[in-house]
């Protein structure tokens, strides 16, 4: 589903990825995990679009297209979704509207029918139900005044609702405490599928006693720098960082 | 073009075309209906003799250059104007105001594209000049008793010119809930044509009532609409103005809103400002009386070479009152935005609770603003805030909205829509407000994409 390869991502004017390489099949759960700094968010923004980033070498096949040189809503309408490590407050733009304008620029990108407004607001609070989100965040303006909780399970209701393909976190753990952290494991272990793929940013191991990664990529000074199964993610978890950076630096060609 | 004006000589003749007309006009017919008024009438003609029209190096026209304007030789309307036909009216309408309609045509009353309601005991909606035989007493007690006109070249001249407008007045308990629509229309005329309205609103104590001003063209005259609007708010009543700026972009528009507030009176002023060429906006309250309270909400949307300037003037004269000011600007192409907002607490006006918020767009490398805040302070113990900002249209916000499926150009739309909707949400009249939305919508580049916003 997704082809990562030889990424290399420079942000004004350094280089972040130094050539990442990735592979993710549809059904599979992957989690990529690194020190802060490592370049792991900067892989998830770039997945996204987000034009900050300059793509200096490498590709991107994401169901067999060239993802690069799609627009960020294009990459949307084909299915894949990130959930914003900082969702933006968008002032004056009710959560409701934009979410059904989304959803239904996405229907109709599929050839769907455009859902009117009870039929949006039925989907809506049956996914609010599940997720156990506060139903008056449909009435408030996108992210304005939530809290850093609330955020992030705007993040994943709209993930819910949109029902990606490709389904990327960016750190949506950091700062959760455990009720919210089981709500989002809950909405992510709910999209699982063998036709959709999760691909898993985050920093720390508890994430994933909830949702349980088949591949674990550790993403060190912008290179993936070691892979494994789940269990990888309890040895960093146990033992820090540190060892997997000196083993990189050893196997590293001497370039520095 | 910052400068003042070339010569002497020019400036000379600029005043001289109004002193000539006004020779006229006191030889003519309109004088006889108001024969009372005739000295503060010659009164305000000498003081614009005086004044002359103000150059940038008045601190109150630092950002605006009235040049065009005053070079330019208008005429009074002509008489015999041809009538617009009653279904040009359609598009200013507001779909589902049901209340009383006054239209004026080049500045005058226009009875058959009008329509008066059934008006509860108590209200009086009309033209000044009809009023004048009716309410002497009324209009005597208040008619440019409120308007700088001694300060204010254009006030002066509006004064000296006076002949119709709009007069509304609520007895004393009388609430009104229908919004009152004053409609000013220009038509298409050979020459620039100049129209003085003058608006009454006499709003008697508890009484409550909603007045919206207009100003709509048809076709693309390069008229200029020079108004003055007084309002006397008595004690413990309710106002809500609302000012519309729709002339065509070649058109000048000078208005003033002087507001007199009594005791514990409550007054929201609204304004949205989409057309003309050049664009003055006066807002100046006075809050008179003990515990009153006004709203100053305003929209200025300036594209092309548009030159839109906002000035406030709000007066905190007594103590326990409040006063709010909101104003969005969105500027595109070549256009200029100003807002200077000045806040004048006075001795007595202690426990005064001041707030001033100004916060515009750029949309282009050449559109530009400039913002003032002007705050003199002579009271010890009162509250008062200012503050204003300048940006462009939040990337991370368009990021967002985009990594969600909404295109770039929707997404632009409908931040400058929720930018401009801060503004909209404020006015509390929905039928005006749900109209104006679909203006402002039509107004943006990326409005057709926006159909289902509201």
């Amino acid at each position: 589903m997704l082809e990562i390869t030889n990424l290399h991502v420079k942000a004004g004017g350094r280089e972040i990825l130094k050539g990442v390489d990735l592979r993710v099949k549809a059904g599979e759960v992957h989690s990529i995990m690194g020190p802060n700094g490592s370049g792991k968010s900067t892989l998830a923004q770039v997945l996204a679009g987000r034009e900050t980033y300059e793509v200096t070498a490498g590709k991107v096949t994401y169901q067999g297209r060239s993802l690069l040189e799609m627009a960020p809503e294009e990459r949307a309408c084909e299915g894949l979704f990130m959930a914003f490590q900082y969702p933006v407050e968008i002032p004056g733009v009710g959560n409701t509207y934009f979410l059904k304008a989304a959803l239904n620029a996405i229907r109709k990108a599929r050839g769907l029918e455009e859902l009117d407004a009870m039929d949006f607001l039925t989907l809506a609070k049956e996914k609010m139900t599940r997720l156990e989100v506060d139903d008056r965040l449909l009435t408030r303006s996108v992210n304005e005044g939530f809290s850093g909780g609330e955020k992030k399970r705007n993040e994943i209701f709209q993930m819910a609702v949109l029902e990606p393909t490709l389904a990327i976190l960016d750190e949506t753990d950091s700062g959760l405490d455990i009720d919210a952290l089981r709500i989002v494991a809950a909405g992510v272990n709910s999209l699982r599928s063998p036709e959709r793929a999760i691909l898993v940013v985050t920093h720390y191991q508890r994430l994933l006693n909830y949702i349980v990664p088949d591949f674990v990529h550790v993403l060190v000074d912008g290179r993936i720098v070691k892979s494994g199964g789940k269990e990888l993610a309890l040895e960093l978890e146990a033992r820090g960082y540190a060892w997997v950076e000196a083993e990189a630096r050893a196997a590293a060609p001497a370039t520095a | 073009m910052r400068e003042g004006r070339p010569t002497v000589t020019a400036v000379a003749h600029e005043v001289d075309r109004y002193l000539e007309s006004f020779a006229r006009l006191e030889a003519g017919a309109a004088a006889k209906e108001w024969t009372w008024f005739q000295p503060v009438r010659r009164d305000a003609m000498a003081r614009f003799a005086d004044l002359g029209f103000p150059t940038v190096r008045d601190e109150d026209w630092r950002f605006t250059n009235v040049a065009p304007l005053a070079q330019t030789a208008f005429a009074p309307a002509p008489e015999d104007g041809v009538s617009p036909a009653r279904g040009q009216m359609a598009p200013f309408e507001f779909p589902g105001l049901t209340g009383s309609r006054l239209v004026f045509v080049n500045g005058r009353y226009a009875p058959e594209l009008s329509s008066l309601g059934p008006l509860p005991a108590g209200v009086t909606v009309t033209s000044l000049a009809q009023a004048i035989p009716a309410h002497p007493d009324l209009i005597q007690a208040h008619l440019a008793r409120y308007a700088e006109y001694h300060q204010d070249a254009f006030t002066a001249l509006n004064t000296a010119f006076v002949e119709d407008g709009a007069f509304v007045s609520v007895r004393r308990g009388t609430v009104l809930e229908e919004p009152i629509h004053l409609l000013y229309v220009s038509t298409e005329t050979p020459a620039p044509v100049i129209t003085h309205p003058r608006n009454l609103i006499v709003a008697g104590e508890d009484s409550q009532v909603t007045v919206v001003e207009d100003y709509v063209s048809l076709g693309d005259g390069v008229g200029f609409s020079n108004a003055v609007t007084e309002v006397v708010v008595g004690q413990n009543s309710v106002l809500s103005h609302y000012l519309i700026e729709r002339e065509s972009p070649q058109a000048f528009n000078v208005s003033t809103l002087r507001v007199h507030q009594g005791r514990s009176s409550s007054v929201t002023s609204h304004s949205v400002l989409l057309g003309g060429a050049l664009v003055r906006n006066n807002v100046h309250p006075v809050l008179a009386g003990e515990g009153g309270d006004c709203l100053i909400n305003g929209l200025f949307l300036a594209t092309g070479r548009q030159h839109m300037d906002n000035y406030m003037k709000v007066e905190h004269a007594s103590p326990h009152c409040g006063s709010r000011q909101f104003y969005n600007g969105i500027l595109n192409g070549q256009s200029h935005g100003v807002f200077h907002g000045r806040i004048i607490v006075h001795k007595d006006a202690q426990k005064t609770d001041a707030k001033q918020t100004n916060r515009n767009l750029l949309l282009s490398e050449d559109a530009q603003i400039d913002t003032k805040p002007q705050l003199e302070i002579y009271a010890d113990d009162v509250k008062c805030t200012h503050g204003a900002t300048i940006g462009q249209i939040d990337e991370d916000a368009i990021f967002y909205l985009r990594s969600r499926g909404i295109p770039k150009d929707s997404a632009r739309g409908l931040l400058l829509f929720a930018f401009a909707g801060e503004s909209l949400q404020r006015m509390k009249v929905e039928a005006i407000r749900t109209h104006l939305e679909a203006l402002v919508a039509q107004w943006l580049p990326q409005g057709a994409l926006l159909e289902d916003v509201r």
